[in-house]
């Protein structure tokens, strides 16, 4: 069997569905059906997983650490606000792939500063590209509202037929179908021979050059990409809550993504859908019990993971359903997480 | 590697499950409920930490029933981010049944709000965001903190009228900043007044010394300051490094420089400070002295004027209870609080029936020191003044 | 004229204090190759060991800073025993979220402990006011901060250039397998650099408390400055570091004071203008390490 054969019966056997996965996607389908009183934060938990995706497009995926992927959510953010209070394009479907096709032309125009450099330079330029645009943001308040943010932005019902509701139902669902839509498109993409090629720079980036992947070329794309989805969470963010104010920019939305995403584990989709999950349940969790110091237990909880380590974590977390598998299915079905190289 | 993408997906979603479950909230009972929304984490912190002290000791004082109902407050974190505050708001809404939505640290978060409170007929008390415009954004919101226009025109006034000619400003870049630097300047050139130099800063500024060198070498008379609660110390204690009392440039201002809870650790720089405000924790009334007391011996510290927001606002939530008899009914709550008057810790005030807004004195504060410790003594006052922002249209 | 050199002599007490704050940074993450995004955190933690002892013991200001050192090191090197060397084999994104949390730990702790307001430090007065020199202010409290910061800069260098010390922690560094071969105790030399590390901040959270301002959420505010510094100057060695605080606060004051509404994006443009001329820092190494 040649190698490019094997190369592609691994892609295809990679990319079949399995039941677990479909698994997954009904459970999400029954929460938004379960609880009526949490289509809010459940709608904030999908933007989440939807900016989780984009930064592990590049980073679970082509290894390029960012700190600034805000820049790309808040110029989705701003854009659809401003699309949708000037009444550029009032309809929600399109105004949101218009607000990605903004964030995508930025995410292009940046990459050419990001792909050069090592992990610490590329994390300080993505970092700074946020920053600037935030106090760009801030600079230009007659546009942007400044710090108050834009006021006023009232969202025209999606298709022209479901329009958006104080308790959040349109908004969740419409934000659960965008991140199933890019997910399929995500989950397409890492299994095609360019998202192969992505990891073989990832992992090596001087030997995937030697046998003939233009890396430059393949990482812009990816950038760009992952831009697009980030604007699209922006976007989706914007139109969900009716808001846009400088803290779409901000360091700490960038930060908390990261976790977010070492949360759930870098470089498998399903990583940034977990980990959004996780942190904001936590998030809610301990800041229900002390609205104050809350923070001291996220920290713990990070800490705690780190030493544990996730590797062991994960076998913790599967043993006893493992263990039933085992019973059921037989040894050679149990579940198992890939080990990240992130 | 590439070919086990199995995963924990189960579990993570019966974690989630699981999670979901447990904080679904039980079903609204008898008690009104209060939905404290406040910045108790970030930059901001300090702001909704006295807001939500004034609030229990309110409690404190007045016991946990009005009217024969039970008041149940429910203290959520905003982190001064308004898409936080507008979730939690909604959130409260809906699933916790709050008869009232109160604190909003700052105006963004204020604003958030407001069109939840229009649609859902909740009276949204503003307990610290001091921005003109935010009583005009939902019919139900009600404040009890305080306009910049308020203390900003009386400063600009008094300014012209002291002897002050040449003005040099700075002021913090958002909103509440602008509001106080539109209005100081309003009435000061219109009563003759100069101003040399305007400088606004980043809201999230470390380090003040350059724009107050710019200020130095602008050489006014006295100098216009605005920086949001919390910032003051940091800007007194640069003023006084750079020199600039000893060069004959006194701090006029609203307020918010000289905070109660801060102006004890600014050092004697401070003295001789001129400000307008709402409230000082040395305002010489029976009431005020019982309640500072009180919130020492609470807390450990000086209430500021963003606790005697906070207290006012949970007195005003139990006062419009009293008047509708226990019932959460917004309109009719918010038809109480208009016009209502009662006798403060800061003065007498009242809510202007027409703006919902608050109407209170404004007192002219020199720092000073008493008993050894540094207070704003108040000299002069302006009695029973309106939001000059709204009364202008 | 004077108020460009006032403003010169602002931005070069800004930028010392800077890079007082961020050289252990610059130490961990380029000698031993950690990424310690917790480091404001111990720079907090002098700040406001130096507060209590000052404003609530009464000790002179004089005896306060040494003491916050002193205390910085010392979390540092229990921390550094019980947790961080755990850590330093492991993924960058792994110690970031380490460090992230410790660092939301610190803010909660510290928020609970003393409050949320912003705290001062009780100066003698010997260090209020500014000193007028040919006509050019200049900060009494801002050249105390030249003076040590530059005393200090001068000794961290002949530490590690001249002593035993500083040749054995470059060697640790370079080869950590050879160095343990030929007889050096590594983990000692590791957790005596990043205890040394952490003193530094907290004497530099001490001081800039006057400046910066302390509240509980000092770490996660100035996180940012230390990374450019350490980013920019490249962390190879202790120049690059010193030189990029220089330029960041005089750059930082400079524009502040001239161009006042741009402010901000002086230090950011200049940060990436720099990174993409020289990816590794301006003093960095050719190849990343």
């Amino acid at each position: 069997m040649s190698a490019q054969a094997e190369v592609s019966r691994h892609a295809i056997r990679g990319a079949r569905w399995r039941w677990s996965e479909a698994a997954f996607w009904l459970v999400v389908l029954a929460c938004a059906f379960a609880f009526p009183s949490r289509y809010l934060i459940m709608a904030d938990i999908a933007r989440l997983a939807l900016f989780a995706l984009s930064l592990d497009l590049i980073l679970g995926y082509a290894g390029i650490v960012s700190l600034g992927h805000a820049a790309f959510f808040g110029v989705g953010a701003y854009s659809a606000g401003l699309m949708a209070l000037h009444g550029i394009i009032t309809e929600p479907v399109a105004a949101l792939i218009a607000a990605g096709l903004v964030a995508m032309a930025l995410g292009f125009l940046t990459s050419f500063l990001v792909i050069r450099g090592a992990d610490l330079t590329r994390l300080m330029v993505t970092l700074g590209i946020a920053l600037l645009l935030e106090a760009l943001a801030e600079r230009f308040s007659d546009i942007t509202g400044g710090t108050d943010g834009l006021q006023g932005i009232e969202m025209q019902p999606i298709l022209k037929l479901f329009a958006f509701d104080i308790f959040g139902k349109v908004g969740l669902f419409y934000s659960l179908a965008v991140l199933f839509l890019l997910f399929l498109l995500a989950r397409r993409i890492v299994h095609s021979p360019f998202g192969l090629s992505l990891r073989a720079i990832k992992n090596n980036p001087l030997r995937a050059a030697a046998i003939g992947i233009p890396v430059n070329r393949r990482l812009i794309a990816i950038y760009t990409l992952s831009a697009f989805y980030a604007g699209i969470a922006g976007a989706l963010f914007t139109q969900t809550t009716a808001l846009a104010s400088l803290d779409v920019f901000s360091f700490e939305r960038s930060a908390d993504l990261m976790l977010v995403l070492v949360i759930g584990g870098a470089g498998y989709l399903y990583g940034g859908l977990i980990g959004a999950v996780v942190f904001r349940m936590l998030q809610e969790v301990f800041s229900t019990i002390t609205p104050q110091y809350w923070q001291f237990w996220i920290g713990l909880v990070l800490v705690v993971i780190v030493l544990v380590g996730r590797p062991r974590m994960h076998r913790w977390a599967l043993w006893a359903p493992n263990l039933i598998i085992k019973q059921i299915a037989g040894r050679k079905a149990v579940v198992a997480v890939p080990e990240s190289d992130a | 590697m590439f070919i086990r993408t199995k995963m924990l997906l189960p579990i993570a979603t019966v974690a989630a499950v699981a999670g979901m479950v447990a904080l679904t909230p039980a079903r609204a009972d008898e008690a009104v409920k209060i939905g404290l929304i406040l910045p108790m984490t970030g930059g901001q912190a300090s702001t909704g930490k006295q807001i939500d002290n004034a609030v229990k000791l309110y409690m404190q004082q007045h016991g946990d029933t009005v009217a024969g109902k039970k008041v149940e407050v429910i203290l959520k974190d905003d982190a001064a981010v308004p898409d936080n505050t507008k979730r939690l708001a909604q959130e409260l809404i809906v699933n916790d049944k709050v008869g009232f939505i109160a604190g909003f640290g700052v105006t963004p978060a204020a604003l958030a709000a407001a069109p939840l409170a229009t649609q859902a007929k909740i009276p949204e008390i503003v307990m610290a965001a001091g921005t003109s415009i935010i009583t005009e954004r939902s019919p139900y919101i009600v404040r009890t903190s305080f306009t910049l226009a308020q203390s900003s025109t009386i400063i600009g006034d008094w300014a012209v009228k002291n002897g002050i000619k040449k003005v040099a400003t700075l002021t913090s870049d958002y909103a509440p900043g602008n509001d106080a630097l539109n209005f100081f300047k309003q009435n000061f050139t219109a009563g003759g007044g100069e101003i040399v130099e305007e400088v606004k800063v980043p809201l999230a500024n470390p380090d003040f010394a350059p724009f107050l060198q710019r200020m130095k070498d602008a050489k006014p008379d006295a100098m216009f300051v605005f920086v949001p609660a919390g910032q003051g110390g940091n800007f007194m204690k640069q003023y006084a490094e750079r020199g600039l009392d000893k060069a004959g440039i006194r701090v006029i201002g609203p307020g918010d420089v000289m905070d109660d809870d801060l102006l004890n650790g600014m050092g004697d720089a401070a003295l001789g400070t001129v400000t307008a405000h709402l409230y000082s924790a040395a305002h010489p009334s029976a009431m005020n002295k019982e309640f500072v007391a009180a919130y020492k011996k609470a807390f450990g510290n000086r209430p500021g004027f963003m606790a005697v927001s906070g207290y006012d606002g949970i007195h005003l939530i139990y006062e419009a209870l009293k008047k509708t008899g226990g019932k959460t009914d917004g309109d009719a709550l918010v038809g109480a609080m208009k016009g209502m008057k009662w006798e403060s810790p800061r003065g007498p005030i009242s809510i202007d029936p027409e703006t919902r807004d608050i109407v209170q004195n404004i007192y002219i504060r020199k720092v000073e020191k008493v008993d050894g410790e540094l207070y704003n003594v108040e000299f002069a006052t302006f009695e029973a003044v309106k939001d000059s922002g709204k009364t202008k249209k | 004229m004077t108020s460009a050199l006032t403003n010169l002599f602002d931005g070069v007490a800004y930028g010392m204090l800077l890079f007082v704050l961020a050289c252990g940074l610059a130490v961990t993450l380029g000698l031993m190759n950690f990424v310690n995004l917790a480091h404001g955190a111990f720079a907090m933690a002098g700040g406001y060991v130096c507060a209590v002892l000052v404003n609530q013991a009464g000790w002179p200001f004089f005896l306060g800073l040494p003491l916050a050192f002193v205390a910085s090191a010392a979390i540092g090197a229990v921390l550094e025993r019980l947790l961080y060397r755990h850590l330093y084999a492991r993924s960058h994104l792994d110690q970031v979220l380490f460090s992230v949390g410790l660092v939301f730990m610190s803010v909660a702790a510290v928020d609970y402990i003393m409050g949320s307001s912003r705290i001062f430090i009780k100066l003698p007065a010997a260090l209020e006011g500014q000193i007028d020199f040919f006509g050019v202010g200049i900060g009494r409290y801002r050249l105390m901060i030249i003076v040590i910061c530059g005393l200090l800069t001068a000794v961290l260098q002949l530490i590690l250039a001249r002593t035993r010390f500083g040749s054995r922690l470059r060697a640790a560094v370079d080869d950590p397998r050879a160095a343990s071969g030929l007889g050096i105790n590594v983990p000692q030399v590791f957790a005596f650099t990043f205890a040394f590390g952490c003193g530094l901040a907290g004497l530099g959270g001490a001081l800039s408390a006057e400046i910066l301002g302390l509240d509980p959420y000092f770490p996660l505010k100035f996180m940012i400055y230390f990374l450019i510094v350490v980013t920019v100057g490249g962390s190879s060695s202790m120049t690059g570091p010193f030189l990029a605080s220089l330029l960041l606060g005089i750059a930082d004051v400079a524009g502040k004071y001239y161009v006042p509404k741009m402010g901000p994006f002086v230090i950011y443009t200049l940060m990436i203008v720099i990174l993409l001329w020289r990816p590794n820092g301006l003093f960095g190494r050719t190849a990343a390490r």
